[in-house]
């Protein structure tokens, strides 16, 4: 398999696992919001479903765009695709 | 010359910018102590930062094509994310979102989580490879990837029906605060909004866009945070709020079972003013399906994905790894707003509705509330309301209406805090919603400008006269926008939800196929475009005429519609006919990697 062809199916990797935490984050947890809402775990005393949509998966998608970040620039310097820096 | 140091000294520049606008709330402040009317210092604040803008938009002037429809490149990442977070967050993240929470809670909250998840489908799915490609404008990408004019046109048509819907209700939130903060009629203000926008963008394009923008988050961001600190702290809910209202959240559920929620009658909405609402579903609880939710949230995700003009922003970095991390700083730059909106809504609406704080009018008698002092004005700004309706002389909270502009622009005024306050969150609404106009402007006339007149009608033009065309395009469109804005007929958070669902319809995935299957092609770009507009656009017409709609969805989701025709129509039409050329296949396969070239040239 070529670099090229070996560096897409590790970044393709990387899209599916993202994309299967944001899912969870915007879509999964919100299928519950009354068993979230009936959740004794209350973050600062928010219920977990109000925490959740004003908080807790902004937080997460902010986290998670960085680590995706990261993660691709190791994906693209393992297999020498970096860019110079010019810009 | 200038430019190049500019470029070193941002930090400085813009810590400068920050230090004298802070400088100047101070002396406003000070000025009202001194006795200076609130009309006055209104006007201070929004004349004032259109200067600082406009004087921004002059010293961006260029003649160079690479700096009028991409700044040249060479935006840094953390300032392009400050940018893009100016771009996005519209008049109606800044004045609207925060009322709508207010009234709809739970349910609405949808938005917040639609808006940021967006993000990771942007970065993921789209913007690095959309800034290997090189192009100027979002039909750009489509066109050369798919080849063809027919392509490019479908485009130019989805970016055009989408940003202009959302470009309409900008301006006309430009109008709503100047006219508040001017004292001038709505129709004339809207005008004066056009006219800002323009001196912002028409003299330096893509390159004045970006510093103005950053700008203008500034001015918003503290416009935004610092009045709800200020209320909290005065509430004694907490000096941070957003870790700090369990107890005020609690409360309002306890008052809201307390009050419970009356359905007022037919004959009795009918006499409260059109645009105004009351409180009638559960602040926090889960209070709609979870499929309504969801559905809304996956349009927005999808939306934020396929709008031209926040993924052109991703444009003007000067690497791909930079437009990858510009991308999460922009998410971190919204967070910032989005996290603090809830906390507004909750905020101004215990103050309201608790009879134990001074604030508190339910439960009041209704000739009191009708003699507070910011009843009166916001009454008469046809923002508040109340009636009798059970006649038994105390304000219920079924008998308490208020416009969703009212929960940003008033809540100041009725924790009581100084007019300056006031003043600022004007000058916030002001940025946001201009900076947003900005961007979808520049995002209408770049496309009309260099894929329509440069691409298609006449490649032969040169630099000179296609900048030419491109403003008086701006020009055009602005005050196409402007006339329809003054017109008033539609809200200003429906038709940005609509835009999204346009946008989300005709475009996700023509643009993230484009990327991510080579097999794609051009036919079936061009169905997935023209019949998922079309989709989309039957559905949302059928259900505003009366028709009954299936699967739950709505007005504001009828992208789920045409996103899932537009999938199938161009899967089905790229599969029936011939695959993409060796050259295209190639072209997606140097697209997918960050070094080399990029695949349009620098001045193309």
């Amino acid at each position: 398999m070529s670099n090229k062809a070996k560096h897409w199916e590790k970044t393709r990797g990387l899209l599916f696992v993202t994309l299967a935490i944001w899912f969870v984050f915007s879509i999964g947890i919100f299928f519950f919001g009354t068993e979230m809402e009936a959740s004794s775990f209350r973050p600062f005393g928010y219920p977990l479903s109000y925490y959740m949509t004003c908080q807790g998966s902004l937080l997460a998608f902010v986290i998670l765009n960085f680590w995706f970040a990261g993660r691709q620039e190791k994906i693209d310097e393992e297999f020498g695709f970096t860019e110079r820096e010019d810009g | 010359m200038i430019k190049g140091k500019f470029i070193d000294n941002l930090p400085k520049v813009y810590g400068i910018y920050t230090g004298g606008f802070i400088g100047f709330i101070i002396l406003m402040a000070i000025a009202e102590q001194m006795g200076m009317s609130a009309k006055a210092i209104g006007i201070s604040f929004v004349v004032f930062t259109i200067a600082i803008y406009a004087i921004i938009g002059w010293l961006s002037r260029t003649l160079q094509m690479d700096a009028y429809y991409v700044a040249g490149r060479q935006v840094p990442t953390v300032f392009n994310g400050m940018a893009t977070a100016a771009d996005w967050m519209s008049g109606a993240s800044f004045v609207a979102m925060a009322g709508g929470i207010y009234f709809k809670g739970y349910g609405y909250m949808a938005l917040l989580v639609g808006w940021t998840g967006g993000y990771i489908l942007v970065s993921t799915l789209l913007a690095p490879y959309l800034r290997k490609f090189g192009c100027y404008t979002v039909p750009d990408f489509v066109g050369t990837r798919y080849g063809g004019n027919a392509a490019r046109l479908s485009a130019v048509l989805v970016l055009t029906v989408a940003s202009f819907t959302y470009v309409t209700a900008q301006i006309n939130a430009t109008g709503t605060i100047a006219s508040v903060a001017l004292d001038i009629p709505f129709k004339i203000a809207v005008y004066v909004g056009l006219a800002s926008i323009l001196l912002c963008s028409m003299l330096g394009g893509m390159r004045a866009v970006t510093w103005t923008q950053v700008a203008q988050y500034i001015v918003l961001i503290i416009a935004y945070l610092l009045p709800v600190f200020w209320i909290s702290s005065k509430m004694g809910a907490g000096f941070f709020p957003h870790l700090m209202l369990g107890d005020e959240v609690a409360r309002i559920a306890e008052l809201e079972s307390q009050f419970g929620f009356v359905k007022n009658s037919a004959a009795d909405l009918a006499t409260v003013p059109k645009g105004l609402a009351g409180i009638t579903k559960a602040h926090s609880s889960v209070n709609g399906t979870n499929w309504g939710f969801i559905s809304l949230a996956i349009c927005m995700m999808a939306g934020t994905a396929s709008l031209p003009h926040v993924m052109m922003r991703y444009f003007t970095t000067p690497s791909v790894k930079s437009a990858r991390r510009s991308v999460a700083w922009s998410l971190l730059f919204i967070f910032i707003l989005y996290s603090t909106a809830p906390m507004l809504a909750t905020l101004s609406k215990l103050s309201l509705i608790d009879p134990t704080l001074s604030t508190g009018i339910i439960g009041k008698s209704i000739a009191e509330v009708q003699a507070i002092d910011w009843y009166q004005n916001w009454n008469q700004a046809n923002l508040m309301f109340v009636s009798d309706f059970n006649g038994n002389g105390t304000l219920e909270l079924n008998e308490f209406f208020m416009g969703g502009k009212a929960v940003v622009l008033a809540t100041p005024e009725i924790a009581g805090l100084p007019y300056v306050i006031s003043g600022l969150v004007a000058a916030g609404g002001m940025a946001a919603a201009m900076s947003t106009a900005d961007g979808l402007v520049l995002a209408i006339a770049n496309a009309l400008s260099h894929d329509l007149y440069y691409k298609i009608i006449d490649p032969k033009a040169e630099a000179a006269k296609r900048l030419i065309v491109a403003r008086v395009l701006l020009v055009l469109i602005g005050f196409a926008g402007a006339t329809i804005a003054a017109m008033g007929i539609q809200g200003i958070l429906g038709s940005v939800i609509w835009a999204f669902d346009f946008a989300m319809s005709g475009l996700f995935f023509p643009l993230v196929l484009g990327v991510w299957w080579k097999r794609a092609n051009g036919p079936g770009a061009v169905a997935g475009m023209l019949l998922g507009l079309a989709a989309g656009t039957w559905y949302l017409i059928w259900v505003r005429t009366g028709g009954a709609g299936f699967l739950g969805i709505t007005q504001l989701t009828f992208g789920i519609v045409g996103a899932s025709v537009s999938l199938v129509s161009m899967v089905v039409v790229s599969l029936l006919t011939k695959a993409p050329d060796a050259a295209t296949q190639n072209m997606i396969d140097e697209l997918r990697i960050p070094s080399g070239k990029t695949i349009l040239g620098k001045q193309h």
